[in-house]
């Protein structure tokens, strides 16, 4: 990569669109320090801090936690009453959704920016949807992602497929020798591995695939939530898969679908979508997952792209739309902003189609242009003033129909409550003159320099009289209501 | 300054200051106020979220085994509202027993889709983007009707509500979600979203793409809200969520806005727990809000022009549960209201409860049969380009 000597500016602009890709943006002062250090060992730091020990997400324990088939066993038995046995699933619902705040505020923290901005990738990449509001199973399934986010990608596989909610998800329960399920091989190979299709031509037979649940038969878990190979259910027989004859088990196929490079492909260009460019560059995907197949160590692929000249070009500055958590984490963390109350977070997920631990389906968020539709542009250009100025919120989002997550759904129209840490905002502005805030403001939180029509338009806040805190403040605010605020 | 301050501050700098009032006429002026179904007909789409159960909707109440599997949630043959000698109406639905009676309603029974899904969401992803249910995609078949409609602007499929389902989702284009007229002009005046919105050329394709949907989002709210000017006829709605969704449509057909697809939902039927009072509340709302918008259109003379359609995710399992609820099942009924078709009444077979897969209906009718006839022989769209592949379209219109 090219360290020729940068001008100021442009300088830290790399930084910035580094730092929304790699992480959920950058406060002023993070952007100040990470000027005075070569780009090249922004990055290094970015993939050093993702592979610390990390704290894993916590809100509660395998052994208190009883699920809800067990708490329904418990009222049978005459051990809970009908408004206990309510009252114990709503508390499930309400741990899942603690356990998404939790995750919200370790990705706005800003710390392991890069290992939680890639275990958002894998969430939707290994998209699991919380069955039975079973929380611990969800709170494995994350950590799991989030420890194995840079490492390597056939430990991830491996790990996140032996995840009993996954396991659940995918009905690989009810996989059984004699009475195979197929929907676990298919997903394996359709959305995690292989994908459908390369270049037209199918990446896998039925036939793989039928043999492939039988393979996985046996793969289940117990009550407490650990992965478990019950050999009595397990189909010993042989399987011929993608060629190959003998007694497979799960991890045989696991082995098999690494070898192949269509896999490498499939993924390298799923990330290459997710943090680079939703357009696809054939070659620039050749050629990286080439090298992502040799050893398939995630953090190596990642420090090739962040490190490559072409990331920086124009074409892809600026051309991703952030999804629903990333805009709020992101906003979070430049400002430093807390929720007084935790309702309104997810109430902004559920409004804008990316409510966590709750993807659409197996095949995670579709993500790119899919988020934007005239309601949410809307919404998500007047979040700013929900956030930041407690705006009154004029929109419900729809129920999803099942009566279990009603108390994920509590109704919109209320007021948010923050805390915003402007002292911390403000003080990097403190030397700007006021007629260099707006363009000052917005090489932080814009992708593109102000236009000069954009430019009339948020002049237009600045009044005089207005201490220089206050017109940071509403410059912010404006500058966050622009579409461009959308986009990374 | 604090907080108190700061707020007082924003709220006087941002109304109204940023606004120009003159609107870009080269964008307005375009094809609008021609109606997109060649034959100007209407479809509402009336979802029904959560899984209703359809046998407790449309009883069978001369069949032993539903009396049998359901001994706690039964509706009595005595209450039922009869259509014919097998199966009637939940006593709650009196407005739709008249709605038959004079020939508007149609029954399809057993409808549903092969290898069905009983996660609410993923089968309502199925009924919205018409897909196999192992296959997913990002549009929704309104979606697709709208992208391949000949003057494509998101009013032209609406859906009332604050947010856009699916459904609406297209691959050019997308559908407008607006849950009142006013309220929607509302937030498009407010800020910077006027201004911003006449910005449209941007170098950055993705940017581009924002300000283009919301150019579309102002001039059509904009659209909408300047055409729909006529008060309803009178008829009186009553005052649940989807009367107030339906009664808003109703306005809207009314002021000749040049919509083909309107879409709404209400929600509720996951009724895995103490069913009928839930269910008879909903059902009631339902066949009174239905009841009051055709009388509506009736006397608005358009009863003919508009056909309203209600389905759900899935229905619910025979057997009840233990809890005098039911759980999660596969196929159901579809009601198609109005839209001058000749009545079929009810088109088909009621379930054969003797024949279920593992304590489900089998579904006859796939309901992209159903989609396929409405795109097809009602709104005069090509239903094969639209769906993916051809469906065998229903006799019902």
């Amino acid at each position: 990569m090219n360290e020729a000597p940068e001008s100021e500016p442009s300088k830290l602009a790399n930084i910035r669109y580094l730092y929304s890709r790699a992480g959920f943006g950058a406060t002023p002062v993070e952007l100040t320090d990470a000027g005075r250090k070569p780009l090249r060992s922004v990055i290094k730091q970015l993939l050093t801090n993702g592979k610390q020990p990390f704290a894993e997400l916590y809100v509660v324990d395998a052994e208190t936690n009883v699920t809800k088939r067990n708490l329904k066993g418990m009222m049978r038995d005459g051990k809970l009453d009908r408004d206990m046995l309510k009252e114990r699933i709503r508390q499930n619902v309400e741990n899942v959704r603690d356990l998404n705040l939790q995750w919200l505020d370790r990705m706005a923290s800003g710390e392991n920016a890069l290992l939680e901005k890639m275990a958002l990738f894998w969430h939707g990449h290994f998209a699991c949807r919380t069955m039975g509001q079973n929380p611990l199973l969800m709170q494995q399934y994350a950590n799991t992602l989030r420890q194995n986010a840079l490492g390597n990608f056939g430990e991830l596989l491996m790990a996140v497929s032996k995840e009993p909610a996954m396991l659940q998800f995918l009905n690989n329960q009810q996989n059984r020798k004699n009475a195979p399920n197929e929907n676990f091989a298919r997903e394996v190979m359709e959305l995690f591995t292989l994908g459908r299709a390369s270049n037209g031509a199918p990446n896998y037979s039925e036939h793989d695939v039928k043999e492939a649940a039988r393979a996985f038969t046996g793969w289940q878990f117990t009550p407490t939530g650990q992965f478990i190979f019950r050999p009595a259910v397990h189909d010993d027989g042989e399987k011929t898969i993608f060629g190959k004859t003998g007694p497979f088990r799960g991890e045989d196929v696991m082995g098999m679908l690494l070898e192949k490079p269509q896999t490498a492909r499939f993924i390298t260009s799923k990330i290459y979508r997710f943090f680079v460019n939703d357009t696809e560059d054939p070659k620039r995907v050749d050629d990286l997952a080439r090298h992502f197949q040799k050893n398939y160590d995630i953090a190596s692929l990642m420090e090739r792209i962040f490190t490559a000249d072409w990331f920086y070009d124009a074409k892809n500055v600026g051309a991703h739309i952030k999804s629903p958590v990333e805009l709020l984490a992101g906003m979070r963390h430049t400002l430093g902003i807390q929720f007084d109350t935790p309702q309104p977070q997810i109430f902004v997920q559920r409004t804008l189609g990316q409510l966590l631990f709750y993807p659409p389906n197996v095949a995670g968020w579709p993500g790119g242009k899919n988020w934007i539709d005239s309601s949410s542009l809307l919404f998500r250009m007047q979040l700013p003033s929900y956030v930041l100025k407690a705006a009154d919120v004029a929109v419900q989002p729809k129920e999803d129909g099942d009566v279990n997550t009603v108390s994920l759904a509590r109704k919109g129209g209320q007021n948010f409550k923050t805390t915003v840490n402007w002292s911390v905002f403000e003080t990097a502005f403190a030397k700007t003159p006021d007629a260099d805030l707006p363009d000052a403001l917005a090489a932080v939180l814009l992708p593109f320099p102000l236009r000069p029509d954009q430019r009339t338009l948020i002049d237009t806040q600045i009044k005089s009289g207005q201490t220089q805190s206050e017109r940071i403040r509403l410059l912010t605010a404006a500058l966050m209501s622009l579409p461009e605020y959308q986009l990374t | 300054m604090n907080r108190r301050d700061f707020l007082l501050q924003s709220a006087l700098t941002t109304s109204g200051t940023l606004l120009i009032p003159h609107f870009l006429k080269a964008y307005e002026s375009r094809a609008m106020g021609q109606p997109m179904a060649p034959s100007g007909k209407i479809l509402v789409v009336v979802q029904l979220s959560g899984g209703n159960d359809g046998l407790n909707t449309v009883v069978p109440y001369r069949n032993d085994i539903y009396y049998r599997e359901r001994p706690g949630i039964a509706i009595k043959p005595d209450d039922v509202l009869k259509l014919n000698d097998e199966i009637g109406l939940h006593p709650a639905m009196t407005p739709l027993k008249a709605l038959y009676d004079d020939g508007l309603l149609t029954v399809i029974n057993n409808v549903g889709y092969p290898n069905p899904d009983r996660s609410h969401f993923r089968s309502m992803d199925i009924w919205q983007t018409a897909t196999d249910s192992d296959k997913y995609s990002q549009t929704g078949w309104l979606g697709r009707y709208l992208d391949k409609s000949n003057s494509p602007e998101p009013y032209r499929t609406l859906e009332i509500d604050d947010t856009l389902s699916l459904a609406l989702k297209g691959e050019q284009l997308n559908g407008l979600a607006l849950l009142d007229p006013k309220k929607l002009y509302g937030q498009t005046r407010s800020g910077m979203v006027k201004k911003l919105s006449q910005e449209h050329d941007h170098e950055h394709e993705t940017a581009s793409y924002l300000y283009k949907t919301l150019a579309e989002t102002v001039s059509s709210a904009e659209y909408v809200f300047g055409k729909a000017n006529v008060k309803s006829t009178g008829t009186t709605y009553p005052a649940s969520e989807l009367g107030n969704r339906l009664k808003t449509v109703s306005q809207l057909i009314q002021s000749g806005v040049a919509t083909s697809v309107y879409y709404v939902s209400i929600s509720g039927f996951d009724t895995h727990i103490n069913q009928p009072g839930q269910q008879e509340r909903l059902l009631r709302q339902y066949a009174e809000s239905v009841g009051a918008f055709m009388a509506d259109l009736k006397t608005a003379g358009r009863q003919n022009d508009v056909m309203l359609m209600t389905f759900s995710e899935f229905g619910r399992r025979v057997k009840q549960n233990a809890s005098n609820g039911t759980d999660h099942g596969t196929a159901s009924n579809v009601f198609l209201i109005g839209g001058g078709m000749p009545s079929q009444r009810v088109m088909n077979e009621a379930p054969n409860l003797s024949d279920l897969t593992e304590g489900d209906l089998k579904y006859t009718v796939d309901f992209r049969q159903v989609y396929a006839t409405l795109l097809r022989n009602y709104l005069g769209a090509d239903d094969a380009a639209i769906l993916g592949r051809k469906f065998d379209a229903l006799k019902f219109v």
